[in-house]
């Protein structure tokens, strides 16, 4: 599992980094979405992973820490998915805008000029 | 009286919280009842920070236990719960945030306000983000309040819409989210490692760690770091600044001045509290202080460089932004009093800058032509403005060139560090402090450092006179009117420095103070963590 994990948030990282590097704005916003999912899943991974442990204490399953996952890095990736959502949101707002004021959908808001 | 009291730190937190939601559900048509509540939460927020000053120093009795104050959210103990901590440090930012955010407030009343919607609202939150980020004590909630600052600063960066302003804001805005993601994955390798998120406990675990979550650790520090230097607009990680600043609006780039400001003081805030277990580099050391130096560098080629003011005052904030970093990363502590007083100031200096700047180049009639096509883009004009629609309404202050001569002259003063005003004594007091270090620190650091404060300061009294001539001895432009809204905030601001040179033996203890509380980081951890059970209980 850790290892299908790993590689998972390896391509996701990569192809979000590839993206953003490209010259096309909604290219970009498309590689910080990947790179918000790569992150949030690193912050999930932090917590260390198990299987069939819950966070939240259940009373049936008595109170002992080994029993249970660490509540905090999903509390950490529950505040960064909604502020990572409001960002994506307000960055598509903005790269509309820059599409509509300058015609063009580049990062720069003009072509580069041709050789 | 005292159960109350004990509520004081919160205070700058939940205020502007509190007023920018009232204004947001409040009708925009209601104008003067919307400035008159922003207008008065940000008086308050400056009184709360000017009690929690006194308080810190024990000026005034403080309704906490020793020199430190920790306010427990929810009444859970510092390791579980989240805590603020109000110390010298904390209580300066958030006075010196408190009286730059309402001159810009009141400048901003006079007609930028009006540019867009949700202005004041936005400031408020903006207000928030930075008191927030001053007082947290915790890892994860600082970057939550980084992000309330962040999230209302790509609005206000947007205030008042144009391609340039969108362009550059697009930039800015993604530069920041890129760190924001830097951000998050350093706080989670160094909760992965240590288990823990808060400041002072964090202080503690990281000495006992073994040599492979060391390891693991440092990573994470030095991501945090980098997170830090690209809000303190350090070279190479700079790039996105002078257009962002340039480009706003220039109350909003007044308030901006303090942006930078808030990664530099991330980064002494954890400089101090790795300290003892060895920081790694982008904290301390020989990294940070050739980093200030090549900030600083790129930042004076880029002030001589500039041909227009605003680009040549964000240029200016990459300097002092450079000076810090270059302070903080120099051999000892005895710099960090004078860097923390030198900060008051040029923030200080460079907000009254950014404003004045305006009001020099409202002759032009770019400008004018881009706030009346956004007022008419919102329909906000008023009946007067649409007959005369570069003559915003307003009584013309006699003998306004002559004001604004006097202002651009005390700005330049101040952003050069030129004799009579508090940056010369900020500067002043940074070169006797590097000049007197070399016994224990590198002769050639303390050169290095003298030599680029001084040719930085240089270039910028050249820069400054060049385009003050270009603005203010051309007589083919008509005098600008002001208003007494944008006159008095600048006033205020240049009066508040001239006020801070002339008591400079009392501030500059107090930053003294300051610097030496910090860097003795155990009272830190100290009253985090055992004082929660006591401090903070309602």
């Amino acid at each position: 599992m850790e290892i299908v994990f790993a590689l998972a948030v390896g391509v996701l990282a990569g192809s979000g980094i590839y993206l953003l590097l490209r010259p096309r704005t909604f290219q970009v916003i498309m590689g910080l979405s990947l790179l918000a999912y790569a992150v949030n899943l690193f912050i999930f991974a932090m917590g260390r992973l198990r299987l069939g442990a819950a966070p939240v204490i259940d009373p049936a399953r008595g109170s002992d820490p080994a029993l249970y996952a660490d509540p905090v890095p999903q509390a950490l990736v529950l505040t960064a998915i909604v502020i990572g959502f409001a960002t994506t949101a307000l960055f598509l707002v903005v790269l509309l805008a820059s599409r509509g004021l300058n015609g063009t959908d580049h990062v720069d808001g003009r072509e580069p000029d041709k050789e | 009286m005292n159960g109350w009291l004990q509520h004081l730190p919160i205070l700058p937190v939940l205020l502007p919280l509190c007023t920018g939601t009232l204004l947001l559900l409040s009708s925009e048509q209601r104008r003067g009842r919307r400035a008159a509540i922003a207008l008065c939460a940000t008086l308050a927020q400056l009184a709360v920070a000017i009690v929690l000053l006194a308080m810190a120093d024990g000026r005034v009795v403080a309704p906490w236990p020793g020199e430190i104050g920790v306010y427990a959210l929810g009444n859970w103990a510092a390791p579980f719960g989240i805590v603020l901590v109000v110390d010298r440090l904390a209580a300066i930012m958030l006075t010196l945030a408190a009286t730059l955010g309402l001159a810009t407030l009141i400048y901003s009343l006079a007609r930028w306000e009006r540019a867009g919607i949700h202005y004041l609202p936005l400031f408020q939150f903006l207000l928030m983000g930075l008191n927030g980020a001053f007082l947290t004590g915790d890892l994860f909630n600082l970057f939550v309040f980084f992000e309330v600052l962040l999230a209302a600063s790509y609005g206000l960066a947007l205030h008042g819409s144009g391609a340039a302003r969108v362009s550059a804001g697009m930039h800015y805005i993604a530069v920041n989210l890129v760190a924001s993601l830097l951000f998050l994955i350093a706080a989670a390798l160094i909760y992965g490692v240590t288990g823990t998120l808060n400041m002072a406990e964090l202080a503690q675990r990281v000495a006992v760690l073994d040599a492979d979550d060391r390891t693991l650790f440092d990573l994470g520090a030095v991501l945090l770091g980098i997170v830090f230097l690209v809000k303190a607009g350090a070279w190479p990680l700079n790039f996105w600044l002078p257009a962002a600043y340039g480009a706003a609006t220039p109350p909003v780039a007044g308030i901006f001045a303090i942006l930078t400001k808030v990664g530099v003081y991330a980064l002494l805030r954890f400089a101090v509290l790795l300290e003892d277990v060895g920081a790694p580099a982008p904290f301390r050391g020989d990294w940070l202080f050739y980093c200030g130096l090549a900030t600083i560098a790129a930042g004076t080629i880029g002030v001589l460089a500039a041909q227009k003011l605003d680009r040549l005052a964000s240029h200016l904030v990459i300097v002092s932004s450079g000076t810090l970093l270059a302070a903080f990363g120099f051999t000892g502590t005895t710099l960090t009093g004078p860097a923390l007083y030198y900060l008051v100031s040029s923030v200080l200096g460079m907000g009254a800058f950014f404003l004045v700047i305006e009001m020099a180049e409202r002759n032009r009639t770019v400008a004018a032509d881009m706030l009346a096509i956004s007022l008419e883009a919102f329909g906000l004009q008023d009946k007067l403005d649409s007959e005369h629609p570069d003559e915003v309404a307003g009584i013309p202050i006699p003998a306004a060139m002559a004001f604004l001569g006097l202002a651009f002259f005390s700005c330049a003063l101040l952003l050069t560090g030129l004799p009579p005003l508090s940056s010369f004594v900020g500067k002043f007091a940074l070169l006797s402090a590097a000049i007197a270090a070399p016994p224990q620190a590198p002769l050639l650091h303390a050169g290095l450092f003298v030599a680029a404060l001084l040719l930085s300061g240089l270039a910028g009294v050249i820069a400054l006179s060049r385009l003050g001539i270009r603005v203010f001895w051309d007589t083919e432009r008509p005098t600008p009117r002001l208003q007494w809204l944008e006159a008095g905030p600048v006033a205020g601001l240049v009066l508040v420095c001239v006020v801070l040179s002339f008591g400079a033996g009392p501030a500059m203890s107090y930053f003294n103070a300051a610097a030496q509380s910090l860097h003795d980081a155990s009272v830190y951890v100290g009253s985090v963590l055992p004082a929660a059970a006591a401090g903070g209980a309602p």
